[in-house]
């Protein structure tokens, strides 16, 4: 359950922003420049908000009032980021347990971590470097890479972007099936309508820093 | 033409004097080129120039200012003679005149070198729960490797070349503080053209295979497409 509401200063407008999602997916949708990935970053904690608080399963991850700021690699969020950020210099596998080795062992339930890469499909890519892979690969490494950490909310930014349009339309599924199997709240920007339609259990538009709308589609 | 070399002191000098300062030159200059890459704080401008200072100035300039420090009545000279160390004239100021003008091209080449790496690998590390100390040895240290080694070896060469300054505050003294330039210059100066073309071609053909090789290995580090 991630519960959040804060305000951001940027340079042309304040960011607001306010959400209470539980286990569903959410699609913030808007143009670019509307602060979709900046509400990814201050969730995530890679950008501090302005004020306001963020709470996910009870634990507060950020408060202005009670001066609480967790660094972002205490925040169990996983991120999908926009060009997947896969580490060029390792391989598929150190990719993918790159995250594990950071966890307490205590807070992972056990998964095996080739099974995971078997069920995303990707076992054979497991000694490849990320350059000699194609744009769905990278992101079901990316993907697992993420899910892996076992995250209690995953971000993700614009996962459609560089993908045609069959790959689009499976990914989709693949999220949807993903989303409840993990059973944790995927927050997923896109600027695209088709994509937000399909996707969404809740969809936010934003303009301009601000929420115009919310469309609750179940 | 011949090639003769009585002493090969100044050779081994050299080596020495730049082994030494491109170690400094890496230790200083790469955890303060990736604080100058990465960190923004009040006067950071003025420290960026005075960072890259030692690369306009002339040697003379650099050569003096350490005569000023160093020397026996400079500030540092003052506080390290009362303990009775001297640096000044000793292969000591050598590796100092050589840290010094090398610095800049160390700092810059490293400072690119953490520019060039995408922030997103790092925050993608700091969202897989990876420290600041992790995400630095395992992430931009790899990254940015192939700048920090071709910086290493622009500020050995530097080093190596030191002719100016190192007189300043080294003199020539044969078997002591006489580098390969330095021996270059006195002795074509006093017309020993056999001894001056040997240190030239060791200089020139240690330089080019240097080069050649860490272009080469670039390539190989190249992880884009």
């Amino acid at each position: 359950m991630l519960e959040a509401q804060f305000t951001k200063k940027l340079w042309h407008f304040t960011l607001g922003f306010d959400i209470q999602a539980g286990n569903q997916i959410v699609v913030l949708w808007g143009p670019s420049g509307a602060g979709k990935t900046t509400i990814l970053h201050c969730l995530a904690g890679l950008t501090d908000p302005s004020e306001g608080y963020i709470k996910l399963d009870d634990h507060m991850l950020y408060s202005s009032q009670k001066n609480i700021n967790l660094p972002a690699r205490l925040r169990h969020t996983g991120y999908l980021f926009q060009d997947y950020a896969l580490f060029p210099h390792m391989t598929v596998r150190q990719n993918i347990l790159y995250g594990l080795k950071n966890q307490k062992k205590s807070r992972l339930k056990k998964i095996d971590p080739l099974e995971m890469l078997d069920s995303f499909g990707i076992r054979h890519l497991i000694d490849r470097y990320p350059r000699h892979l194609s744009g769905g690969e990278k992101q079901r490494v990316a993907l697992a890479r993420a899910l892996l950490v076992q995250p209690r909310l995953l971000l993700l930014d614009e996962p459609f972007n560089a993908l045609d349009r069959s790959t689009r339309i499976n990914l989709r599924k693949e999220l949807k099936s993903l989303q409840e199997q993990w059973g944790i709240p995927f927050l997923l920007v896109t600027h695209d309508e088709e994509d937000a339609q399909a996707l969404g259990d809740v969809i936010i538009s934003l303009d301009q820093g601000q929420i115009m709308e919310r469309t609750y589609l179940q | 033409m011949y090639f003769h070399l009585n002493d090969w002191y100044p050779v081994l000098l050299s080596l020495k004097v730049a082994c030494i300062a491109v170690i400094a030159v890496g230790c200083i200059g790469i955890p303060v080129a990736r604080l100058m890459a990465r960190e923004e704080f009040p006067g950071k401008d003025v420290v960026e120039a005075l960072i890259t200072l030692p690369l306009v100035l002339p040697p003379s300039v650099i050569g003096y200012g350490l005569l000023r420090i160093i020397g026996n009545k400079g500030l540092l000279g003052n506080a390290l003679s009362s303990m009775g160390i001297s640096i000044i004239f000793t292969w000591w100021a050598v590796v100092l005149a050589a840290t010094v003008v090398s610095f800049p091209l160390m700092y810059q080449s490293a400072k690119a070198a953490f520019k060039s790496v995408d922030l997103n690998y790092e925050k993608a590390a700091r969202t897989l729960g990876a420290s600041e100390a992790k995400i630095f040895f395992t992430i931009t240290l790899p990254l940015a490797w192939p700048g920090l080694i071709a910086g290493l070896v622009l500020s050995f060469a530097r080093a190596i070349g030191e002719f100016g300054a190192t007189l300043m505050v080294a003199g020539n003294i044969p078997g002591q503080t006489q580098t390969i330039p330095l021996a270059i210059y006195f002795a074509v100066e006093a017309g020993d053209d056999a001894t001056a073309q040997t240190l030239v071609a060791i200089v020139t053909i240690f330089s080019f295979l240097l080069i050649f090789w860490v272009n080469r290995w670039t390539k190989t580090q190249d992880y884009q497409e």
